[in-house]
């Protein structure tokens, strides 16, 4: 044997999965070396390391326990740099890459000296429930106390702090079949279904396809053997057409109509991926049918210190030794219920490694296992138990007995490999919303039927022979059966669930290695009440770990079940949620971040903004410009002049974001009529109007200026996040409720940029640029509407304002929309205009009491209450909000209404959102009569104005009123919604 | 992802392509205004929300933009029919036929 | 009197292109659309128009030299040209049968083309296009990510991918992305 750290447990000649190729990793900051093909458990065992991880709750030493996902000991940190670093990696799914860096987790300061090893003493206070009783009360223990400890004991690992630098992809995709797990009855039914020229996908979540064939050295397949069965049938898969091979990828979620999600990982084997590879990839395939082959978990055996380094699965010891080339031990012994440990034995026996005895738990066992294992000289005693184990940091020592405590002996070992029979994988079929069915004969679940296009076959199907699984899969595909001479298959006989030996046993016996859960625990809580499969669970936490219970749910179900006297299927199997495995969330997130995240919506004169310095901010996806400092402007100040500049001269905008709607066809103004509160049968082609929608209940919905170009066609507009829910809302009516009107609506939002030009001067930077139209004052007054040419350009010219002012806005088709307002801004800009914000525009409209929906109305808001009853045309016989406007609260008195509020010192500004209340001296919870809405300094009057809800507002004009802050009382007065120019003079200049 | 049939499109989409839109067959009278208030109350804020079979609104707004009728099963998911809109609602037994 | 140059159309991706060894993306050049709405008589009506008969199965498309009509709805068909402008295409007159909107600006065009094109959409689109489950010549409105859009067909390894305007930079971003595992 070769000195200690140089791979001393490596098996010559053994090892199915690696190469020759040395690479080095590092476990703890020491320096390791692995084969190429290793996985992270089997290089570290190959160096004699079994110690891995500390448990959960009470920091128990652990070692590997599993060669495949379902490990719940051995996770780690596994890192590449800093922003590259991912907890709770299974080391026996990691693949070892050159330079590989993983520590252990869960302990401080190191992994063979733990404080948190204390919580192992202090055992008898974390017991079942413990989370419950404890951390009850006081309700001031949770800050300090409580949800600290929660925290840190909560989750094992580090998360990275710095964003992941990793691409992550997704990908749709549809196949005839889809096939889960790629061992012998994966990889026969995708053989069987090439020859129906269907499309298959077939993924498997090891590096190769095989499954347990590459574990088991012994079988024959047409002799040959598994592991070259296997790659043979993956090079004619390969070979074809209509198959896709995904290794490295787990079916991970099986969702409605044949949908399943498989997670696949790119780069994790690597050692220096591409910078832009991909390193995992969602696919989220639609299957007409999924063969699911998932294989099946064997199980530990439970008994009192079976959680020691060195004590691992049978199947595990099987696999490190014929897939890696590693022996788990050197004295090895075996404590089984299932006739599949004794191959583990005889292989490892085989190679030369002692295996001092196999305590075998049931009293009858076949002729020829006893005889394989005469021959090779095993020791093998029936019908007994192991009652502890020896060790600290690793296992030293087995005492076993006959199952009534006689013939006890304890010998030495550095190893001890369990085997209580095999659970198949439910997980994908359960997540169908297959009811699982108890089998009583064999002892364990099987699927039942399938209420999705899908089939279970193989070992999750409970089908342990091979020339069995060959059958199953030719049936599942609809083919003939085809022939194959199988020799050398193992038995899979015997198998055992719960605890063994007797209650009186010191130790704890884990059931959940995970969660530190013994089979005292589960006898706790079925002490303690909870007499469902369900609250067993989650009182004791037992299979709500990152393997979510692989190894622990039949054990602890076995034990509740034996306790609360009732036969296991009336206890019940807690459901199985996807993800199948631990996925990490990059992997969910996909493409969908960054700029990918959520459209960024810019209009077409954005870049001219951002070339003048604009400063964006966001409405709904758009980025609008808010305003446009001038060098040493702060925002207040800009917004000032912004203003100032459109009310003594003007100002350019852009309002390309408003929604718009075309509304054609010869019954276009009887739908108008039905959406808006407004009449529209008296407005003659080319002229405008404000319009409201309400919603069936009578609240506001939207609102906007409405253009009617000629008798069959309107231009709508909307508010900007409004355009899409005002056209589903539209289309709503127009479908579903008028079907029998000759309308049709287009939205035409983003077929035109909007360039408003108000102010004192709009007509003179704007007339010369106009064909076809007379926009003087009299042929075109304010709320008109003209098709006209612009710059050249087919345009549509409003004559509306949203400041007051004199104001035109200019549509004009969006691919020529900077071009358009560039030649506007070079007549505006040596007249003294400047370009204007959102944040002017906002200030403007509230100097004007002009609402906006959604900042002003919160969907609580009728017509009525913001002051718009002459926006309702109340002869109308119907139109939508007109019934629900009749309800007695929305007509009673002293409901809220919009008024303005004037602070008694000019200078407060309110926050938006405050709270008004009547008498501020009132005792704490003070009645709050209603809240402000928009608030601004106006710049232009030289003082700040407001709008607010307020409850009975219209009868209040001129009391005053008060807005308790955090440092003071601000008083304010109420007053009309309209601050300046309340004549309403200037619009028509 | 659920997928749905269209009945306008005739084919199979993705659920990502439409919108619910709530309960199916809502009447909205042409006489509103007269209405009582608890008529009101009954069509526009009263819903059934069944676990079960569910009359439903769907709109294939990311597709062909219409709105049609379905009946689902909110345990299963599955569709048990889908109508195009203004289709009358089928009868109770024409629903239990389906759902065997 | 100020001139502005509105003789060439610009948009958020104009000029964009990409290629690598399965999938080439670009940004198409400017196109005139419309909106089309019509009866099924409207719908003749203009098909007579245009000289090109508007599709009436769910989910084709007809063509005819550069203009092509998508079928998008049962009473709804996008109209392109890909050369003549738009006022040659919009119906003279109103029509009560029919109703036709220009959107020429309010779309933006991508051509997806190469071994890769279907990967390509599929990193970002649910539907299933291969070529039996979407033949050469099927259009429909879907989904793109967050962004809908308007696929159409128009060759076993080429489609015209219609979003608006104001998308059109989320979904290159999108169509890269995709592009980058394309021949996966
Ligand atoms: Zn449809």
């Amino acid at each position: 044997m070769k000195p200690s750290g140089q791979q001393q447990f490596r098996v010559p000649g053994r090892g199915s999965r690696i190469g020759a190729r040395s690479v080095s990793f590092s476990f703890d900051g020491k320096a390791y070396e692995a084969l190429e093909g290793d996985t992270l458990a089997s290089a570290l065992l190959a160096n004699g390391v079994h110690l891995m991880g500390r448990s959960f709750k009470y920091h128990r030493p652990r070692g590997v326990l599993a060669a495949g996902v379902e490990e719940s000991n051995a996770l780690m940190q596994i890192s590449r740099d800093s922003a590259r670093t991912t907890p709770n990696v299974r080391a026996s799914v990691q693949e070892v890459y050159d330079g590989l860096q993983a520590q252990s987790q869960n302990r401080f300061p190191t992994l063979n000296f733990d404080i948190g090893g204390i919580n192992n003493l202090l055992s008898p206070f974390f017991a079942a429930g413990f989370y419950y009783k404890t951390f009850k009360w006081p309700a001031a223990a949770w800050d300090k106390i409580y949800e600290p400890f929660i925290r840190r004991a909560a989750g094992l690992g580090q998360a990275p702090a710095e964003e992941d630098p990793d691409r992550y992809s997704n990908r749709f995709a549809h196949c005839d079949v889809l096939i889960i797990g790629g061992g012998a009855a994966g990889l026969m039914a995708a053989k069987l279904a090439t020859r129906k020229k269907q499309s298959i996908i077939i993924c498997d979540e090891n590096p190769q396809f095989g499954g347990w064939l590459l574990s088991d050295t012994d079988i024959r397949i047409d002799g040959k053997s598994g592991p070259d069965w296997a790659a043979e049938a993956v090079a004619e898969l390969a070979a074809m057409d209509n198959v896709r091979l995904l290794n490295r990828t787990t079916g991970i979620g099986y969702f409605q109509q044949n949908m399943m999600v498989l997670n696949q990982r790119i780069t994790e084997h690597q050692s220096k991926p591409a910078p832009d590879e991909t390193r995992e990839r969602m696919w989220q395939v639609r299957a007409g049918k999924i063969i699911i082959a998932q294989g099946a978990i064997e199980r530990h055996m439970v008994f009192p210190d079976n959680d020691r380094p060195g004590i691992m699965q049978a199947s595990a010891a099987q696999s490190f030794l014929n897939k890696y080339g590693v022996a788990v031990g050197s004295q090895i012994a075996v404590y089984t219920a299932c006739d599949t440990a004794y191959a583990a034995a005889f292989d490892l026996a085989e190679e030369g490694v002692n295996i001092p005895i196999i305590v075998e738990h049931r009293t009858d066992i076949a002729d020829d296992l006893l005889a394989q294992a005469n021959e090779l000289g095993i020791r093998v005693i029936t019908g007994a138990v192991v009652e502890g184990t020896g060790g600290k940091l690793r296992i030293n020592s087995v005492t076993f007995a006959k199952q009534n405590g006689n013939d006890r002996e304890t010998i030495d070992v550095d190893a001890l490999i369990t085997s209580a029979g095999w659970t198949p994988s439910l997980h994908l079929y359960s997540q169908s919303r297959g009811k699982p069915q108890w089998d009583e004969d064999t002892q364990r679940f099987l699927p039942g039927e399938s209420p999705q296009e899908c089939v279970s076959i193989g070992a999750c199907n409970g089908t342990d022979d091979l020339a069995d699984i060959f059958a199953e899969a030719a049936k599942c595909t609809g083919s003939r059966a085809t022939k194959h001479v199988i020799e050398d298959d193992v038995s899979t006989m015997g198998g055992l669930i719960g605890a063994t030996g007797s209650s009186a046993d010191k130790g704890k016996a884990f059931v959940d290695f995970q969660n530190d859960v013994t089979a005292k625990d589960i006898a706790l809580a079925v002490r303690e009440g909870m007499h469902s499969i369900e609250h067993v669970k989650r009182y004791t936490t037992n299979g709500m770990a990152t393997d979510q219970g692989k190894l622990s749910n039949m054990h602890g179900l076995a034990i509740a079940s034996k306790l609360l006297k009732k036969p296991i299927p009336a206890v019940g199997l807690t459901t199985f949620r996807p993800p199948y495995t631990p996925t990490t969330f990059g992997s969910f997130v996909g493409h969908s971040r960054g700029n990918l995240f959520d459209p960024t919506r810019q209009t077409p004169i954005h870049a001219w903004a951002d070339e003048n310095g604009a400063e964006f901010e966001p409405v709904s996806q758009w980025q609008r410009a808010w305003y446009f400092p001038r060098s040493g402007e702060d925002m207040h100040q800009a917004v000032d002049r912004e203003c100032q500049t459109v009310r003594s001269v003007a100002g350019v905008f852009d309002a390309s974001t408003l929604g718009k709607i075309e509304v054609v066809g010869p019954d276009a103004a009887a739908f108008m009529n039905i959406i808006y509160t407004n009449g529209w049968d008296k407005l003659k082609p080319g002229r405008a109007k404000y319009g409201i929608m309400c919603r069936e209940d009578g609240f506001i919905y939207d609102d906007g200026v409405v253009g009617k170009l000629s008798n069959n066609r309107f231009h709508v507009t909307t508010t900007t996040g409004g355009a899409p829910r005002v056209l589903n809302h539209m289309e709503d009516y127009l479908q579903t409720e008028f079907p029998e009107m000759r309308v049709w609506l287009t939205s035409t939002s983003e077929q035109w940029a909007t360039i408003a030009v108000q102010g004192p001067k709009a007509r003179e930077i704007i007339e010369p640029l106009v064909n076809g139209a007379d926009i003087s004052n009299e042929k075109f007054p304010h709320m008109s509407v003209v098709e006209c040419k612009v710059c050249g350009v087919a345009a549509r010219l409003f004559r509306i304002s949203f400041t007051g002012e004199l104001g035109f806005e200019i549509n004009v088709p969006a691919d020529h929309g900077r071009a358009v307002w560039e030649a506007v801004w070079a007549r505006a800009e040596p007249l003294g205009a400047c370009a204007y914000g959102t944040e002017a525009m906002h200030v403007m409209r509230a100097e004007k009491g002009y609402i906006i929906v959604g900042q002003d109305t919160d969907g609580t808001v009728t017509p009525y209450d913001a002051g718009l009853s002459w926006a309702i045309a109340k002869a109308k016989p119907d139109f939508v909000g007109k019934r629900g406007l009749q309800r007695p609260d929305l007509m009673s008195e002293g409901r809220r209404q919009l008024v303005g509020l004037a602070t008694k010192d000019p200078s407060k500004v309110l926050e938006e959102g405050a709270q008004i209340v009547a008498d501020p001296t009132r005792p704490i919870p003070m009645k709050m009569i209603g809240f402000v809405t928009s608030s601004y300094w106006s710049g232009t009057l030289g003082k700040s104005i407001a709008l607010a809800l307020i409850e009975d507002g219209n009868n209040l004009i001129g009391k005053s009123l008060y807005a308790p802050m955090a440092d003071e009382v601000i008083e304010v007065e109420v007053t009309g919604t309209v601050f300046y120019d309340t004549k309403g003079e200037r619009l028509h200049g | 992802m659920l997928v749905i049939h269209c009945p306008y499109c005739q084919a199979d989409r993705p659920e990502l392509e439409f919108a619910n839109a709530g309960e199916a067959h809502i009447v909205r009278p042409d006489n509103m205004a007269e209405m009582t208030d608890a008529e009101f109350e009954k069509m526009f804020f009263v819903r059934q929300n069944p676990k079960g079979v569910n009359l439903e609104r769907w709109r294939h707004i990311h597709g062909c933009g219409r709105f049609f009728n379905a009946i689902r099963h909110t345990v299963s998911d599955k569709f048990l029919k889908v109508y195009k809109a203004g289709e009358s609602r089928p009868s109770d037994a024409e629903i239990a036929e389906l759902m065997k | 009197m100020a001139k502005a140059n509105v003789a060439t159309r610009d948009n958020p991706t104009s000029g964009n292109r990409l290629a690598n060894a399965s999938v080439s993306i670009e940004s198409a050049p400017p196109a005139s659309r419309i909106s089309f709405r019509a009866t099924p008589k409207g719908a003749k009506d203009f098909g007579k128009t245009l000289d090109l008969d508007l599709p009436v199965k769910p989910g084709q498309s007809t063509s005819k030299s550069t203009l092509s009509a998508l079928w998008i709805g049962p009473d709804e068909w996008l109209i392109i040209d890909t050369k003549n402008p738009i006022d040659k295409l919009m119906p003279r007159r109103e029509n009560a049968n029919f109703c036709a909107t220009d959107i020429s600006h309010r779309n933006v065009a991508f051509i997806v083309s190469g071994n890769g094109a279907e990967n390509t959409l599929c990193a970002s689109c649910p539907r299933d296009l291969s070529l039996s489950a979407f033949p050469v010549g099927s259009a429909s409105r879907t989904i793109f990510g967050k962004a809908e859009v308007v696929l159409l067909r128009t060759g076993k390894t080429s489609f015209r991918l219609e979003c608006w305007r104001s998308f059109s930079p989320y979904v290159w971003d999108l169509l890269v992305d995709g592009a980058h595992d394309a021949h996966i």
